[in-house]
């Protein structure tokens, strides 16, 4: 069964490799816009763009090289492991993207775990309790959810680092640079995620295994971690890995905001300036990775209930 | 025969779960250490706090070449250039102590510094200069706009560059960071920088493109030695991040702050906000053969319209930056004296345009022939107030009955839009200290037609004539009254419409020592500061 799980993600992988880079491919040509103008900015800055630069930039990156050669080019280098080189900076593109995308994942992960620290017990505490709890979670999570995560992140900035001047404002170099990111980042999340661990544990708490362990006399903690638990985690599992893809592609704001070099700030950056191969890159990773942590979820869906894919 | 226990074969579960995870968080670890690893340069003495200086800007850096990104290496010292500019203008020796252009105008002769050492710790001569500028011609800079023959070595110390046509701003062209001089061996055969090796105050420490640079003392140094062991550089893309930044003191020095947050950081006792008018004038660049602006007459309503007092009062919070010429007075010979700043007056606007059949009709638009008064213009974020001007500018105008639609955008679509024709009014910032003396940009971007940041379609002979003049004569009285010339001609034309001059809003921490400000906005002079 596992072996089946990873050899169709493996097929799903180099479908989604050729797929997202064709389609990255084809939509970037298709833009309006001079592409070697917007390359020629990013390269050489607002004040010295002019049409020479664009026309230096045409003639060295062979831009008006036909649509057919280029694809067949990339995909040429793409089989040969290949990503290219950054029509702005030069640099090869696999160094762009792991070091950004480092960076993506290690806010993501620490977002993701914090979002967890308390959505779990608060979610939990709320389907225990319900009530008068509960509506001031859903009240609360709402009201956080409905913010920007742009303001919240600005109002922990001043709360933080200007009133009580705990930790930095915004930039990657030590570890406290990560703490403001990723708590504006848990907050967001968790204001979800607890919802779906009460609405998990809720239906749980209610069914009727779950009454019959307490009437055969198990405790409250017994019948939790033996018959809640795993029954509870499938769907909270799910949950979080489609939040930790969806988080690593697009925190671009909360990137932006903190100065963090992740990959959907690169990405933003690089559709702006037309910098294909970065853009291409970025999407193949993305992708490969969208499909690496479905597998991940799977395996761990898999792991907690096997009836699940036995069912399908 | 074995005995086996419900407790024994849940320990050897939770022992092997512990492993595992124990396993995936360190592969995650390792995964992530990998990736993060920046391109350190050197070892020794660690960046801290108490030692670095640390700069906050809107710019990102991606590559270090200087013909790309230049500017930000000679601001953080690391790179220098022949010859330096002083903040009223006039070209200083640089790594060139002396230098020398022939009578007939096409000969330059520079003599170098003999005490320079790269940060590779190879000597600066004659070769090295030589190999560097010709690096430079063969990519996008200012030396392109003369036309250099030649680039030869004639002593150990000597230089001698051949031009083909006189070029009297010549050696405010080698004030251009993408003339920078680097090392031999930081080149590779295609000509492309690989290891920056600069002669500047601080050298390479580390570089996380295109966010950070951080750059530390260079011992070596020919000039005054940095106190400070490091300096860093971090782009922060939000204007309201670099506010934060300065005011929890975290970032030492901040530029380009967005005017309308200034009063956040005047009550704040750590910090000194520093607003300077640089050589850079925020203008509206106009296609002239539009068939809605092609008439002068049409240009100068639309100037009446624009309230520069109230821009520059109220959006820019620079009182006394507004303007109607293109020069800021600090460019002295290119400045008018005596003209109003604020031409306002909306009324003789409605009538000059009534002449032409323009009236306003029942529902508030402007029209001729049922023909509504439409404008599209360009601009682009990457200066925050710009966006904020181009709107104040739609409500003013609006009040002719004129509909302008803003198209905030990428910087690139105003020289493409130039090229095209397609482009029919842009805002722009544009910075006329890029190179030392104005000149060249001038004579690029305002003659024969226009250029791709200066005017479009507009045509004045007697310009083109004045600015041919200027390129060669080296008569300075001669060169006053044609620059004057050029600048009346522009001002009275209207070809493109002066805003106000560009004020650069900087906060310095109390930490930091003897900020001084660069109206070129081509160094930090971080060497010069201290930190308390």
């Amino acid at each position: 069964m596992v072996l089946n799980i990873l050899k169709k993600r493996f097929y799903q992988l180099i479908l989604v490799a050729w797929g997202v880079g064709t389609l990255t491919f084809i939509l970037m040509r298709s833009l309006p816009g001079d592409m070697a103008y917007r390359i020629a900015a990013s390269r050489y800055g607002q004040d010295n763009v002019n049409s020479l630069a664009a026309e230096l930039v045409r003639q060295e990156l062979n831009l008006d090289q036909d649509w057919f050669s280029s694809y067949f080019h990339w995909l040429l280098n793409l089989i040969q492991f290949d990503l290219g080189n950054s029509l702005v900076s030069g640099l090869p593109v696999i160094e762009t993207v792991q070091h950004q995308l480092g960076h993506s994942l290690l806010l993501a992960g620490s977002g993701i775990a914090l979002s967890l620290l308390v959505a779990l017990p608060l979610g939990t505490w709320s389907a225990v309790k319900g009530g008068l709890i509960n509506s001031i979670l859903v009240w609360v999570s709402t009201v956080t959810r409905a913010m920007p995560v742009f303001i919240l992140g600005l109002l922990l900035i001043l709360l933080l680092s200007i009133h009580w001047q705990l930790l930095p404002v915004a930039g990657f170099s030590t570890w406290q640079h990560l703490v403001l990111p990723s708590i504006t980042l848990a907050i967001s999340l968790a204001a979800i995620s607890n919802r779906v661990v009460h609405n998990s544990v809720g239906k749980v708490l209610r069914s009727s295994f779950y009454q019959f362990s307490r009437v055969k006399g198990l405790s409250e903690t017994q019948t939790f971690i033996h018959h809640g638990v795993r029954n509870m985690a499938v769907p909270i599992v799910a949950f979080v890995g489609i939040q930790l893809v969806s988080v690593i592609e697009g925190i671009v704001m909360i990137e932006s905001l903190f100065s963090w070099p992740g990959i959907g700030h690169g990405l933003a950056h690089a559709i702006f300036a037309r910098d294909i191969p970065v853009i291409q890159g970025c999407a193949l990773m993305m992708g490969i990775l969208f499909v690496l942590l479905n597998s991940i979820i799977d395996l761990m869906c898999y792991w907690i209930d096997p009836r699940g894919q036995q069912e399908k | 025969m074995t005995e086996l226990s419900y407790a024994a074969i849940a320990k050897k579960k939770q022992l092997k779960r512990g492993a595992l995870f124990a396993t995936l968080f360190i592969i995650v670890l390792l995964l992530v250490s990998h990736f993060m690893e920046t391109d350190k340069v050197g070892t020794g003495l660690t960046a801290n706090k108490s030692n670095t200086l640390s700069i906050s800007g809107p710019w990102e850096i991606s590559s270090l070449d200087p013909a790309n990104q230049g500017y930000i290496l000679t601001r953080m010292q690391v790179i220098e250039t022949l010859l330096n500019v002083d903040n009223k203008g006039n070209i200083q020796a640089g790594l060139a102590t002396q230098w020398h252009n022939s009578d007939d105008g096409l000969t330059w002769q520079f003599t170098l510094r003999e005490d320079v050492v790269f940060h590779d710790g190879s000597h600066l001569d004659a070769y090295s200069v030589v190999n560097a500028l010709n690096h430079a011609t063969n990519k996008h800079g200012t030396l392109t706009k003369a036309a250099v023959t030649s680039i030869d070595v004639l002593a150990e110390n000597k230089i001698e560059i051949i031009l083909a046509k006189p070029y009297t701003s010549f050696a405010a062209l080698l004030t251009n960071y993408s003339n920078a001089i680097l090392s031999p061996a930081s080149y590779d055969s295609t000509g492309k920088v690989k290891t920056l090796h600069g002669s500047g105050a601080y050298q390479m420490d580390s570089f996380s493109p295109p966010h950070q640079l951080t750059v530390k003392q260079f011992d070596n140094y020919w000039g005054q030695k940095a106190s400070i062991p490091f300096a860093t550089y971090l782009t922060g893309h939000r204007a309201e991040s670099r506010l934060l930044q300065a005011k929890s003191g975290e970032a030492d020095i901040v530029f380009t702050l967005d005017p309308s947050m200034l009063s956040q950081l005047k009550d704040n006792d750590q910090v000194t906000v520093y607003s300077h008018l640089i050589p850079r004038t925020l203008f509206i660049k106009l296609n002239n053969q539009h068939a809605l602006l092609k008439d002068i007459k049409v240009r100068q309503a639309l100037s009446m319209a624009i309230n520069r007092t109230a821009i520059a009062n109220n959006v820019l919070h620079s009182p006394d930056s507004e303007t109607a010429q293109l020069m800021p007075s600090s460019m002295s010979k290119w400045f008018i004296e005596g003209i109003n700043n604020n031409p306002y007056d909306l009324n003789k606007a409605r009538n000059l345009l009534a002449s032409l059949g323009w009236v306003v009709d029942s529902s508030g638009l402007l029209k001729r022939d049922g023909v509504p008064f439409n404008l599209t213009m360009i601009t682009y974020a990457d200066r925050p107030e710009l966006t904020v001007v181009a709107t104040a500018i739609q409500a003013q105008w609006a009040e002719l009955g004129i509909t302008l639609k803003v198209d905030v955008t990428n910087s690139s679509m105003i020289p493409a839009g130039h090229k095209d024709g397609s482009l029919q009014m842009a805002l722009i910032a544009r910075n006329f200290g890029f190179i030392a003396d104005p000149l060249p940009i001038i004579s690029s971007d305002f003659t024969h037609g226009g250029g791709d940041w200066g005017t479009m379609n507009w045509h004045n002979t007697l310009v083109d004539k004045a600015i041919n003049e200027l390129l060669i004569t080296k008569d300075e009285q001669r060169s006053l009254v044609l620059t004057q010339q050029v600048a009346k001609a522009i001002y009275q034309d209207t070809p493109l419409l002066p805003i106000a001059s560009y004020s650069q809003h900087t906060s310095v921490n109390k930490r930091v020592e003897n900020f001084t400000f660069d109206p070129f906005e081509r160094d930090y002079f971080i060497n010069q500061m201290g930190l308390k």
